[in-house]
C-alpha cells in the first residue's frame, strides 16, 4: 500500500482536503467521497460517464490524475445542478425530452453539454452531435439527449445571452 | 382480433415525464455501485486462464495468509454448487429447457470467464493481490470454439472457407470423434427442435426461383454503461439480503438454494439498473455476493470491471444458418427451409429459450404455405449465450430479409413489391399453426416506410463521390414469455388518506421506465397526476412478485396487473362517489322544485375520474373530489387496497420435434428504412438516415415508446460494427476502446413512426416495444449496402475491410 498524501481542491464550490494515494485517478477520489453523481463505465477514458468539470473544462476524471487538481476547481453534475443555471436548464430538458432511459450516462452527458453551451455552443444538431460524441449511451440512440441539448441552446440564443 | 374501445385518454399517450428522470437527471439516482455500508468487504472472482482445462486442484492456502483477506470459497464451500437453472419462472419445465447452472468450477473447466474462486477482503486491492495468490493446477484441454465442429468434428469437413452447412449439421450424425465441453454429459448438443409445415418437396417442383445461401450471426454484447454489481449484507434475523442490478428479482429463489437456505432467508432488492438489454437476466454477482456476506457475515460489495464484463456475462448466441427460399415467377414464396446451428457457449443458461424463439421465427414475417426450420444448439469452450435483446430473432431475421432482396433480384422485383406480395396479414397463422389474436400491421409498415424513404429520388452518387444504397426490410416478434410458463404478475395498490396512492410492484425496471408506466396506467385510471402515485418498487420482501423484466413482457404482464389491482377499489369509489353525487346534487323528492332524480346505477354508469375529482359526465358541475370519496371509504368500509394478478394463457410443453399452437401470447411487428453511402475507395458506410416503423398498439407513455424504437434500431444497429474478436475462447475485444458501440457521431437521427392500431393484447391495446424495436434494421442496413454496391452480404460483422475485400472479389 502506497503513502496517502494530502491533496486540496475545491469541489462543487466547496475547498475539500483528502488524503489520497500518489497514484489515485480523479475518478476514484470523488466516488471514495461519496461524489456518486459521478459515475464508473470503463475507466479507460472512452464511455464518459464520468465527465467533470475541471476549471470550466469538461475532462473524462478516470483519466485526470487526482493530485494534478490541487488547488484546482471541480464541479459534478450533481453540483452544478443546484448552482447553474445553464445545468438547471440542461436537466430540466433532458426530462421532458425524455432524454434518460436507465440515466446511467446522464450526469457525464448534462456536464459535456454544459461545456459545449458554456463555450457558446449553437443549437445544432450536428455540432452537438460532435461535442457530445465522446459520452456513449446504450439506450437512447441519441435523438431524445440532442433534442434537449438543442432546445437550452435554442433557449440561450434567443434570450440573447 | 379484437380493438378496445376508444377511450378519452388524460394521461395514457402524454410525454409525462417518468417519476424517476428527475433525480436521474440531477444526479440523485443511487445504482448498484453507489452504496457503502460500514465494516463492508470487496470481493473478487478468481477466473480460468484458460477456456479448456481440467481443473486439478486449487491452493488458496497463501491467499488465505494474506492479512485482510477475510474468506476464500472455492467450489468445495458452495453448500449446493449446481443447480438446475431457472428463470424466474414458478413452473418446472424439465425436459431440456433446464440445464445445469454451477456456481464455481469443479471438473472440467468450460470457458476462460469461469469463476473458479471468490475473495472477500479490507480493500479491493488486497481482493485483487489474493487472487493472485491462488494456485491453480490446470490440465489445458484442446477446448472446441465452433458450434459445428462441436457437433460433427473436423473430420471430413468441407475445405471452403466456411467449414459445415448448418444443413450437415442438422442431418449428419453427431461425430463420437469431438472435443466434449462438459464433464456432465456425454454429447455436446443441448438441444433440437422444429416447426414444419405443408410438403416441401412437392413445393421445390412448383418454384420458378430458389435462392439458397449460408449465413453467419456474430456474437453481440449488451454493453450496458453500469457493469454488473451490487452489495450483500445479514440482517439482524439472519436475511441475506441483496441490493443489486438484475432482471430477475427471482434469482432470491436459486440463490437461497445455493446457500442451502430457505427462500425466506434471501431477499433481493433491485436497484433501477444501468441498462440490462438481456445481460441482467442470469445471475451475474448475486450468488457471489450472498456466498461471501454468509461466509463472513459482513458486508460485501462487488463490482465487476468493464473488462470483466464484457468477457464473463452472456452474449447473443452465434449462429450458422441455411436458408433455402423458393418463389413462383409471380413473387409468390411457396417454400422455404431453414437450418439453424447455435453456440450455446459453456453452460446452457436461456439457450433452450432462445433456440424456441429462432426456430418459430425462423421462417420469418411471411405467409408461406411450405415451411420448415431445424435447429440444433451446442456447447462450446467460449462465453456462454444467453439473452440479449431479439431473444434469438434478430438472427433470422436478418438471414430471411437478406433471401427476401435476393430473391427480389432473380425475380427483377422490387424490394418493396415482394414484400408486399407476401407479408402476413391479419388471419394468417403464423408457422406453429396458431393465428394470434392481436393485429398484423406489416402491410401499412412496409407501405409507410417505403414512401418515407423514396419520398426523393435516390441519387446515384453523394457530390463527395460515395455511393448511395436504400434498403428496406421488416420483422416480427413476440412479446410476453413462452406461454408454457404459466407468467402471471402482480401489482399492489393502496389509496392513502389524502387521496394519493403507494404502488407496490416488484418490478426491475431497467430504464425502459417499467415502474413508471405502471404509475402513468393508475394515474389515468383514477383521474391523478402521476406525482400522486409513488411506485415503490423491486423488493422480494415487500413489493409483489412481478416476474422478470424480460421478454419484453412488463407493459403488457404487469399493465393488465395493474388495471386489475384497480378494478374493485375504482367500483368502490364509484359507488361511494355516485352516492355522494346524488346526496349533494339532487334534493330529496319532498323537497319544492323536484323534477326528476337519477338513482345511484345510474349516475355511476356516468362517472369520470379526472383533475383528482368524481365528475358525473352529463353534467360536469356535480362532482366530488377524490379525496372527499376515499375518506368516505376509508372511514366505513377500511384501507383501500387490493392486489391485483395477471395471467397469460397457458398451454402444456409443446412436442419439440414439430411445435404447434399458441407458443407466445402475440407479436409486434416492425419494419425499417435505411439509406446507406459507401466510400469504394476505403470502403467506409455511413447510415445516413434510419425510418423505424412499429405497431405499438397504444403508446402508454409517448417517450419512452419512441425511446425504446430509436435505441433499439442503433442497438442493432451497432451490431454490425462491434467485433468481440473471439479467438479461440479469448475474448480480445474486453474494451469499449476495443469493443466500438455507436456514438452520437456515428449515427443519424432515427425518424420514428408509431402506428397505433390499439390490436395488441397489453392495456389499452398496447403491444410490447422494447425488444422487437431492434430486429430489422440490421437486415436493412445490408440491404441498403447491397442496393449501393450490389454485394450481398450473408453475415452480421460488416466492417470497411469486409466490404473492400468483396469490392475486390466482384
Amino acid at each position: 500500500m502506497t503513502n496517502r498524501i494530502p491533496l486540496t481542491l475545491k469541489i462543487n464550490g466547496e475547498e475539500k482536503t483528502f488524503l489520497a494515494a500518489p497514484e489515485i485517478n480523479l475518478l476514484r477520489l470523488l466516488r471514495d467521497n461519496y461524489y456518486w453523481d459521478v459515475k464508473c463505465g470503463c475507466e479507460e477514458g472512452e464511455c464518459g460517464t464520468c465527465t467533470v468539470l475541471l476549471d470550466g473544462v469538461a475532462v473524462k476524471s478516470c483519466l485526470t490524475l487526482a493530485h494534478n487538481c490541487a488547488g484546482h476547481e471541480i464541479w459534478t453534475n450533481k453540483g452544478l445542478g443546484y448552482n447553474d443555471e445553464i445545468t438547471a436548464k440542461l436537466q430540466a430538458a433532458f426530462v421532458e425530452c425524455g432524454s434518460i432511459q436507465c440515466g446511467f450516462c446522464t450526469p457525464g452527458m448534462i456536464v459535456a453539454a454544459k461545456h459545449y453551451l458554456q463555450q457558446g455552443g449553437k443549437a445544432d444538431r450536428q455540432a452537438i452531435r460532435k461535442a457530445i460524441s465522446g459520452n456513449l449511451c446504450r439506450c437512447t440512440g441519441y435523438k431524445k439527449i440532442i433534442d434537449a441539448i438543442y432546445k437550452v441552446a435554442a433557449e440561450l440564443e434567443g434570450g440573447g445571452r | 382480433m379484437v380493438l378496445q374501445e376508444n377511450l378519452n385518454f388524460r394521461m395514457v399517450g402524454t410525454r409525462v415525464p417518468r417519476h424517476d428522470a428527475a433525480a436521474k437527471a440531477k444526479g440523485e439516482q443511487m445504482y448498484s455501485d453507489d452504496r457503502d455500508m460500514p465494516g463492508m468487504l470487496y470481493g473478487k472472482v478468481l477466473r480460468s486462464a484458460y477456456p479448456a482445462a481440467i481443473l486439478k486442484g486449487v491452493d488458496t492456502s497463501k491467499a488465505k495468509a494474506l492479512p485482510g483477506v477475510h474468506a476464500v470459497l472455492t467450489a468445495k464451500d458452495v453448500p449446493v454448487n449446481q443447480d438446475i437453472s431457472k428463470f424466474g419462472q414458478m413452473r418446472d419445465v424439465g425436459g431440456g429447457f433446464e440445464g445445469l447452472y454451477k456456481v464455481l468450477a469443479d471438473g472440467k473447466i468450460r470457458a476462460k470467464s469461469e469463476a473458479i474462486a471468490l475473495v472477500a477482503a479490507e480493500t479491493e486491492e488486497i481482493a485483487e493481490e489474493a487472487c493472485r495468490l491462488i494456485e491453480v493446477d490446470y490440465d489445458v484441454q484442446p477446448g472446441v470454439f465452433d458450434p459445428r465442429i462441436a457437433i460433427l468434428g473436423t473430420k471430413g469437413m468441407p475445405d471452403n472457407g466456411y467449414g459445415w452447412s448448418a444443413v450437415d449439421c442438422i442431418n449428419k450424425p453427431e461425430s463420437k470423434d469431438v472435443y466434449l465441453v462438459s464433464s456432465e454429459d456425454d454429447s455436446n448438443v443441448i438441444m433440437r427442435t422444429k416447426v414444419e409445415n405443408g410438403d416441401l418437396e412437392a413445393a421445390w417442383k412448383q418454384c420458378d426461383v430458389i435462392v439458397e445461401n449460408d449465413y453467419y450471426t456474430s456474437p453481440h454484447d449488451h454493453a450496458y454503461l453500469e457493469t454488473e454489481g451490487g452489495i450483500g449484507w445479514m440482517d439482524d434475523d439472519g436475511v441475506i439480503t441483496l441490493r443489486v442490478g438484475t432482471q430477475v428479482l427471482e434469482h432470491y429463489r436459486t440463490i437461497a438454494k445455493v446457500l442451502g437456505l430457505p427462500h425466506t432467508k434471501v431477499r433481493n432488492i433491485g436497484v433501477l439498473v444501468g441498462g440490462g438489454f438481456g445481460g441482467k437476466e442470469d445471475i451475474t454477482v448475486e450468488t457471489y455476493i450472498a456466498l461471501l456476506v454468509q461466509a463472513t457475515r459482513r458486508p460485501v460489495k462487488m463490482v465487476w470491471s468493464r473488462e470483466e464484463s464484457l468477457e464473463c456475462h452472456s452474449k447473443r448466441h452465434p449462429e450458422y444458418l441455411h436458408y433455402k427460399t423458393g418463389a413462383t415467377k409471380d413473387g409468390k414464396i411457396i417454400a422455404q427451409d431453414v437450418s439453424i446451428v447455435m453456440d450455446g457457449g459453456c453452460y446452457t443458461y436461456c439457450t433452450p429459450w432462445v433456440q424456441m424463439y429462432s426456430t418459430i421465427n425462423g421462417p420469418g414475417c411471411y405467409a408461406i404455405p411450405n415451411v420448415r426450420c431445424q435447429s440444433i444448439s451446442t456447447f462450446t469452450n467460449n462465453t456462454f449465450s444467453s439473452a440479449n435483446r431479439g431473444f434469438g430473432v434478430p438472427q433470422t431475421n436478418f438471414c430471411y430479409e437478406r433471401q427476401m432482396d435476393e430473391l427480389a433480384a432473380k425475380l427483377g422485383m422490387s424490394p418493396y413489391e415482394i414484400r408486399k406480395k407476401n407479408v402476413m396479414k391479419n388471419g394468417d397463422p403464423q408457422h406453429t399453426g396458431f393465428v394470434t389474436q392481436g393485429h398484423v400491421a406489416l402491410d401499412e409498415l412496409v407501405d409507410t416506410v417505403w414512401q418515407k424513404l423514396n419520398a426523393t429520388p435516390k441519387p446515384e452518387y453523394l457530390p463527395d463521390g460515395r455511393k448511395v444504397g436504400r434498403g428496406i426490410a421488416c420483422g416480427m416478434m413476440s412479446y410476453g414469455r413462452l406461454c408454457f410458463l404459466h407468467d402471471s404478475s402482480r401489482v399492489a395498490l393502496r389509496i392513502e388518506l389524502d387521496g394519493s396512492i403507494t404502488l407496490r410492484a416488484g418490478v426491475p425496471d431497467i430504464g425502459g421506465g417499467q415502474g413508471s408506466v405502471l404509475a402513468q396506467i393508475c394515474a389515468e385510471e383514477f383521474g391523478l397526476p402521476i406525482s400522486d402515485v409513488h411506485p415503490f418498487v423491486m423488493d422480494t420482501h415487500l413489493t409483489p412478485l412481478c416476474g422478470t423484466t424480460t421478454a419484453t413482457r412488463q407493459l403488457y404482464m404487469s399493465g393488465n396487473a395493474c388495471l386489475e389491482a384497480v378494478k374493485p377499489l375504482k367500483a368502490a369509489l364509484a359507488r361511494k362517489a355516485a352516492e355522494i353525487i346524488k346526496a349533494e346534487y339532487w334534493p330529496p323528492r319532498s323537497e319544492p322544485g323536484y323534477e326528476w332524480e337519477p338513482d345511484v346505477e345510474n349516475i355511476l354508469g356516468q362517472l369520470e375520474f379526472h383533475d383528482r375529482k368524481i365528475y358525473y359526465a352529463p353534467d360536469p358541475q356535480k362532482a366530488v373530489d377524490f379525496k372527499t370519496v376515499v375518506a368516505h371509504v376509508s372511514n366505513e368500509q377500511g384501507e383501500l387496497f387490493n392486489e391485483g394478478q395477471f395471467n397469460a394463457p397457458a398451454i402444456e410443453v409443446p412436442d419439440l420435434s414439430n411445435i404447434k399452437g399458441q407458443i407466445l401470447p402475440d407479436m409486434t411487428y416492425t419494419a425499417h428504412g435505411v439509406e446507406v453511402a459507401v466510400d469504394e475507395e476505403t470502403g467506409e458506410y455511413e447510415v445516413l438516415r434510419v425510418i423505424a416503423a412499429i405497431d405499438c398498439g397504444k403508446a402508454i407513455n409517448r417517450n419512452s415508446c419512441e425511446g425504446q424504437v430509436e435505441g433499439g434500431a442503433i442497438y442493432n444497429l451497432g451490431w454490425l460494427r462491434e467485433d468481440l474478436c473471439w479467438r479461440d475462447g479469448v475474448t480480445k475485444a474486453n474494451k469499449f476502446s476495443t469493443y466500438l458501440i455507436p456514438t452520437s457521431a456515428d449515427v443519424p437521427d432515427v425518424e420514428t413512426v408509431l402506428i397505433e392500431s390499439r390490436g395488441g393484447v397489453g392495456p389499452y391495446g398496447a403491444k410490447g416495444v422494447g425488444e422487437p424495436a431492434d430486429n430489422s434494421i440490421t437486415p436493412a442496413t445490408v440491404n441498403a449496402i447491397n442496393d449501393a454496391i450490389g454485394v450481398s452480404f450473408h453475415t452480421t460483422t460488416i466492417r470497411p475491410e469486409d466490404i473492400l475485400f468483396a469490392l475486390k472479389k466482384k
